[in-house]
């Protein structure tokens, strides 16, 4: 089915079904029942996950086939922001041309930076992506004013030409839209003493994040893929067989920065603004911590890592202190405070002591990331479930079959 | 000419900050092999440390006084710190006013101690790693000791004045002959940059010139054979980690009245080092050191009035504009050798 094997196929099905139900997948707790708090159910955070599920995926194609670390992809997601709010303000609201005005410029700043940092590799590589993303921050906040406004960020005004659109007439700022459906209107039902919020933008980012995501599978199923991979393998070697890389890496490499584009692209559309701090070097290692959380190389791994971090950045920020007395009122009242205390240090502000903890956590004991980690589970599971007197018999499995073609 | 030489002075004391901690980096990276990205944390770490120090002199009680009365009527309290108490007003205030060059005799052991946890604790392990996990990992180490010292600190900037002596500035370009009131420099900014200049000094004759410098360089060299002849290498290395956090943790704490220190400095200062590094050569400590204040120097001419009004913006880019140009000519920086971290 469109070009995967079945495998893939069934792996693609149910990543269109979860991402079609995730509106009532993450609102798994009735209102009032004092879990509520953790829904994550919300068109923000849905969305949220879709775009930076996408900017992960992108990010993966670089760093998870080739192995080259960049530390500069924000740059992409920032141009994408900034390609995109222009196209809101001269051209129309609708959000197909923004998107794709977006991967274009991105491609295009992906083209000149891959092309000049490509010719480097390891950590100067690394060093290389993160000195140009830095450029496209300190050129924002500076002489690029007119185009990106500065610390105020590009906004949209009444005044802005907007062609296509016509005038308008209306005091208010026009939303964004496709085809005249606007992205912030939801429709809500209300069932099982929950509110399930469909909303537009949501769908929207999901059904492009899908598509992503077919893409990716091709891409990491084709030979261009597998050419990847073995330039993570061994460049030298595909070197000395007479192979130039460059081109395989330069395209991963603008592939990569277009899926960041896309992703600040998506940024823009879903809310009409964009600044500079997008392009921030800590919002690269974002990217990098996402991917790696949740599994660099595989598929499924940044989309887990981008959920996970997304969703714990949301719920772990509203638990204060207040909210964690409530959790902890039946301890004695001495060892209350002290949990509170320690716990009050992980939550609310504390969120980015949490994240590098269990980012240090993973990279130490767990490098193939969460996908790794499921992985192993479900060894142990299967080595648990196994009868100790069967160990000793040779399995069918182990053997190699003449009739049986290996994976 | 004078504008010239305003300029080099001015880039001396960042080039300096950049220097220091580029050198700890390639020390680390030189005899670890390992790529340090908490090493910026180190520098804040050293910051906070003159903060420490300086709140610690100044911890007061309070008296009351009942000759005067606040404007609310009530009977006025003065503040005295112990320091002055114990051991007289006028040494107790020269013992605070002088907090901030105390702090390195305070922050030397500290950040020795936090450098050799460091080591053993984590980086240990990721010796055999490939070098995209040791950036990540203390990456990682990196946040959580920016939001260890935000807990404690909080997220402003905490100003912390120099000592008395040192603060206003002086007219540099009298002494040299040119009209006065062209070359004024901050007292400060000039012991900044002699202290640097002794650290690199004591840093590099250290290695040159004690025996242990000599096992450590061998041991960059050849690690192995090192380690053949008998020689623990691995804890000198561990100790050379140390060294290099206190360099690091040296270099913030002085520059903590230049840029008051806030939790995030040290990611500000990673950055740019990790290109000095690069833009030096990576594992070469001179090529660190040149390259520190070659930039430093570079940045405060772009900052210039007329090379702005030429190339609006360069002011901004221009350390990495050079580090981009310097891979692509000299791929290896400008010191660095042959085979090092070329994969």
């Amino acid at each position: 089915m469109l070009g995967l094997n079945k495998k893939d196929a069934t792996f693609l099905l149910i990543v269109v079904l979860l991402t079609l139900f995730t509106p009532i997948i993450m609102q798994p707790f009735a209102a009032n029942s004092g879990l509520d708090q953790f829904n994550g159910g919300y068109p923000d955070l849905m969305q949220k996950v879709a775009i930076f599920g996408i900017f992960a995926v992108g990010f993966n194609i670089l760093f998870g086939l080739t192995g080259y670390l960049s530390f500069g992809h924000a740059a992409f997601l920032g141009v994408g922001s900034y390609a995109a709010v222009w196209m809101f303000k001269l051209l129309t609201m609708n959000v197909i041309p923004a998107i794709l005005l977006a991967m274009v410029v991105s491609g295009l700043l992906a083209v000149v930076i891959g092309f000049i940092s490509l010719r480097r590799s390891g950590i100067y590589f690394s060093i290389l992506t993160l000195a140009f993303a830095q450029m496209c921050y300190k050129l924002a906040y500076s002489v690029l004013t007119p185009i990106t406004n500065g610390e105020t960020g590009l906004q949209l005004a009444l005044s802005d030409p907007r062609i296509l659109d016509g005038t308008n007439e209306s005091a208010s700022l026009p939303v964004t839209n496709i085809f005249g459906l606007a992205m912030n209107s939801s429709y809500k039902v209300e069932a099982l003493n929950r509110v399930f919020t469909f909303n537009v933008g949501f769908y929207f980012c999901g059904i492009v994040a899908i598509l992503a995501f077919y893409i990716a599978i091709r891409l990491f199923r084709s030979p261009f893929g597998m050419m990847l991979r073995a330039v993570k393998t061994n460049q030298q070697r595909m070197n000395y067989m007479g192979l130039n890389t460059r081109p395989y890496t330069l395209a991963a490499f603008v592939i990569s920065g277009m899926y960041a584009g896309l992703a600040g692209g998506l940024l823009a559309a879903m809310d009409p603004l964009a600044g500079a701090d997008r392009m921030l070097w800590t919002a690269s290692g974002e990217v990098v911590i996402m991917t790696i959380l949740g599994g660099a190389g595989t598929l499924m791994g940044p989309v887990l890592g981008a959920g996970v971090i997304k969703y714990l950045e949301n719920i772990f920020s509203k638990i204060n202190e207040s909210v964690l007395h409530s959790w902890f009122h039946w301890l004695p009242d001495g060892l209350e405070h002290a949990v509170v205390w320690v716990f009050a240090r992980f939550t609310g502000e504390g969120w980015h002591l949490t994240l590098g903890l269990t980012f240090m956590l993973v990279v130490t004991f767990l490098p193939g990331g969460l996908v790794e980690g499921t992985r192993r589970i479900k060894s142990l599971m299967a080595r648990l479930r196994r009868p100790k007197a069967g160990r000793t018999e040779p399995k069918a499995d182990d053997q190699p079959s003449p009739f049986k073609k290996p994976l | 000419m004078d504008g010239i030489l305003l300029q080099i002075l001015n880039g001396l004391d960042k080039g300096s900050a950049y220097a220091l901690i580029a050198l700890g980096l390639t020390l680390i990276f030189g005899t670890l092999g390992v790529v340090n990205f908490a090493h910026g944390a180190i520098f804040m770490i050293g910051a906070f440390c003159a903060v420490t120090l300086s709140r610690l002199l100044s911890l007061s009680f309070e008296t009351v006084d009942p000759t005067k009365t606040d404007f609310l009527g009530n009977p006025a309290t003065i503040k005295t710190p112990y320091v002055e108490a114990w051991f007289g007003p006028e040494f107790g205030g020269a013992l605070i006013d002088w907090a901030v060059p105390l702090a390195i005799l305070f922050s030397i052991p500290v950040m020795i101690v936090v450098g050799y946890v460091m080591e053993r604790g984590l980086i240990k392990h990721f010796y055999k790693r490939p070098h995209a996990d040791q950036i990540l990992v203390t990456f990682g180490l990196a946040i959580v000791l920016q939001e260890v010292i935000k807990y404690f600190y909080g997220a402003n900037p905490i100003s912390t004045p120099a000592p008395e002596v040192f603060i206003g500035s002086f007219d540099f370009g009298m002494m040299l002959g040119f009209d006065p009131n062209v070359i004024i420099y901050p007292y400060w900014r000039l012991v900044y940059f002699l202290f640097a200049a002794v650290i690199i000094g004591a840093v590099f004759s250290f290695l040159r010139f004690t025996t242990f410098g000599m096992v450590v360089r061998a041991g960059m060299a050849d690690r192995e054979t090192v380690g053949l002849l008998g020689i623990d290498i691995d804890r000198r290395f561990t100790i050379m980690f140390g060294l290099a956090a206190a360099v690091a943790g040296m270099a913030g704490v002085m520059y903590a009245p230049i840029l008051s220190p806030n939790y995030h400095m040290g990611m500000d200062f990673l950055v740019l080092s990790f290109v000095v590094v690069v833009v030096g050569g990576m594992g070469s400590l001179p090529g660190a050191v040149a390259a520190g204040f070659l930039l430093g120097i570079l940045e405060s001419f772009a900052s210039m009035n007329e090379v702005k009004s030429i190339l609006p913006g360069i002011d901004q880019i221009v350390i990495y504009l050079v580090a981009i140009i310097i891979l692509l000519t000299r791929p290896r920086g400008l010191m660095g050798k042959r085979g090092v971290m070329e994969e």
